[in-house]
């Protein structure tokens, strides 16, 4: 199957087959009820927490908790936490180990997808073999931790880079891409004497944007939303990673004062009540997920990774 | 690369001197693969190879390094073994383990596929793009805001449990009630992973040929006849693949999950392998014990993904791999 053609497109329907029937009154009902509920039950909790988040005290008490109809929209809580303090601090870290991290993992990937995409070359199937059994046979937590620990990654941001940069499912994605891309392109390139590094540079990468950008948003989320790392290797508090924070804050509902989270209290008056800081820092976890998804999501459908699965 | 031994090219033989060209022509692939492959050696094989402390008495201040230390520990052969077997907790762990396996495999496996069949029913192409859009997203959010979504919806302190008390109802706490974790845990995965979990299945229903459609049509089926007799059986292979795969994980339910609740629950619902290593092994410290306990889960999930991709090869089905 080819990557770069997507079969899904082209069958497409847009109205319905002459040969099949109207649906009947109930099965229309109950498929819309349906897919209705389960759209209403990704969306509605991130509404109320966004709301909550903007609620000033009032409506907070008022309700009880949890707002779900918006009133005003008071920022009051964002200011708060962005004015230095834990959140700051740790969401500095999770931007500098995504950013980072994604740039590192994104190079090896794509460097050894292209080392690995011919099946003529020295030692091609040893070392296939050598990146694709990491699927069978996976170390335990224990020995992993040894490992890391023992070589001094501990209390160290790199612990949570590291160890995870090459993630062989989006290797073997961005490589059966790249062994989609027809053969004839490389080789007029090589016989005009371009090196493997300006072939993969000049001709596959400017034809891979698409597998590259959303093995790019698998990387960026991963390193966003990785927690255990970071209970395992990062004792010292200022190191922190958000989802870290996160779960002291509200799950282990360690109180702000006590995890130190950002409580510059401007004047006693502004002090924004304690649930919408919560639900701010809810927020901006979520954010940038929210943020990039859109742009990468129609690569989704282009049969990167279906390409991919059935490849 | 610059080896002395061969420069003198002439007096090898031909298979070597060819594989010295091939290495000049293919340097560069190698030297791309390189730096990947060497950190699968020291953060993936080597740990794999440091399993062998599960036959040691491993202490790391037997040395200045791990490995040092892992060279002056005593081997102590099965022992690490025998104390793990004879743990009751270790037991229980690996119940709940397969117990939220089996759970899962009735509850949260066939929604996708259902998931996939109404998406794909959808006239209109703009509809489904835009409901995919939206169901694909909490695949995105990271466990604990998975967690904290429900904490804040259905806890204690929650939306449900305000509105219970403004009706003058007392509410119970579904987040940290242990006889109902397991439809929790599950909730909370299809939640996430549902409408992630449907794309294979609607990639394979694009493959099915629409003509089948239109001739069971023609021969009279209904629309579940032909649910029946056309859509399954073109999910049959996607839906094999992915039970061998879910087969073979048994012992892993995911981990992240169940550490962030099992101080909520407790741990006699909550604790399942991963969460026993971290807590009998890690925190206290018990490395060989640990490294048994890591050793069990891989060796048995191997086991299981190579006999259930038996048993697949053997009701004709194409598995995860072919015999080649």
């Amino acid at each position: 199957m080819s990557a770069l053609s997507d079969p899904h497109e082209e069958r497409r329907r847009t109205t319905r087959p002459v040969w099949e029937e109207k649906p009947g009154m109930l099965l229309s009902l109950g498929k819309g009820a349906t897919l209705t509920l389960v759209v209403l039950a990704v969306l509605f909790p991130m509404w109320s927490i966004v709301v909550t988040s903007l609620a000033s005290r009032e409506t907070i008490n008022r309700v009880g908790g949890m707002v779900v109809v918006p009133r005003e929209f008071d920022i009051s809580a964002y200011v708060t936490m962005l004015s230095g303090g834990q959140v700051t601090r740790a969401l500095g870290v999770s931007l500098f180990v995504t950013l980072v991290g994604t740039c590192l993992s994104l190079v090896l990937t794509v460097l050894t997808a292209y080392g690995l995409s011919r099946p003529s070359s020295l030692g091609h199937r040893p070392l296939l073999f050598f990146f694709l059994l990491t699927f069978l046979v996976y170390p335990g937590l224990v020995p992993s931790y040894l490992v890391v620990s023992g070589l001094g990654f501990k209390d160290s941001l790199w612990a949570l880079i590291v160890p995870s940069a090459i993630n062989v499912f989006n290797l073997v994605v961005v490589r059966s891409f790249f062994m989609s891309i027809p053969g004839e392109l490389f080789d007029s390139a090589r016989i005009d004497g371009a090196s493997e590094w300006r072939v993969l540079t000049s001709i596959v990468l400017p034809l891979s944007k698409a597998v590259v950008a959303v093995v790019g948003l698998f990387y960026a989320v991963g390193y966003w939303n990785a927690y255990f790392n970071s209970v395992l290797f990062i004792d010292d508090n200022d190191k922190w990673p958000i989802q870290r924070v996160l779960q002291s804050y509200i799950l282990a509902g360690q109180s702000p004062h006590v995890a130190g989270v950002a409580v510059n209290i401007p004047g006693i008056t502004t002090y924004p009540p304690t649930l919408a800081i919560k639900m701010a820092v809810v927020v901006v976890t979520v954010l940038p997920a929210l943020v990039i998804y859109p742009f990468v999501q129609r690569n989704f459908t282009k049969g990167v990774i279906v390409g991919a699965v059935k490849g | 690369m610059n080896d002395p031994h061969v420069s003198s090219a002439a007096t090898l033989k031909p298979g070597k001197r060819a594989i010295g060209a091939r290495l000049r022509r293919d340097w560069p692939f190698l030297a791309m693969t390189a730096p990947a492959a060497l950190l699968l050696l020291v953060f993936h094989y080597l740990p794999t190879l440091g399993n062998v402390i599960a036959f040691q008495d491993y202490n790391p201040f037997e040395g200045r390094n791990a490995f040092e230390a892992f060279m002056k520990s005593e081997w102590i052969g099965i022992e690490n073994f025998q104390v793990l077997f004879a743990d009751g907790a270790f037991w229980d762990a690996v119940i709940n383990t397969l117990s939220i396996t089996a759970f899962q495999l009735v509850f949260f496996f066939p929604l996708p596929i259902l998931l996939a069949i109404l998406l794909h029913g959808l006239v209109s192409a703009r509809l489904r793009a835009l409901i995919q859009g939206i169901v694909y997203l909490p695949h995105f959010f990271s466990w604990v805001l998975v967690v904290t979504f429900f904490v804040q919806m259905l806890g204690g302190a929650g939306l449900l449990a305000q509105e219970f008390h403004r009706h003058g109802l007392t509410p119970w706490n579904i987040m940290s009630n242990p006889h109902t974790f397991i439809m929790l845990v599950t909730a909370e995965a299809v939640w996430k992973d549902v409408g992630w979990a449907s794309i294979i299945f609607l990639a394979a229903l694009s493959t099915i040929d629409p003509t089948l459609y239109e001739a069971a049509a023609a021969d009279g089926a209904g629309r579940w006849r032909r649910l029946w007799h056309v859509t399954l059986p073109g999910l049959r292979p996607v839906i094999v693949l992915l039970l061998i795969l879910r087969i073979g994980d048994a012992l892993n339910v995911g981990f992240e999950q169940y550490l962030l609740q099992r101080d909520a629950v407790g741990r006699q619902a909550a604790e399942v392998l991963d969460t026993f290593v971290y807590y009998d092994a890690i925190v206290p410290q018990q490395w060989g014990v640990g490294a048994a306990a890591g050793l069990f889960k891989a060796i048995v999930g191997l086991l299981l993904i190579v006999s259930a991709n038996k048993a697949a090869h053997r009701l004709g089905e194409q598995g995860v791999y072919s015999k080649t």
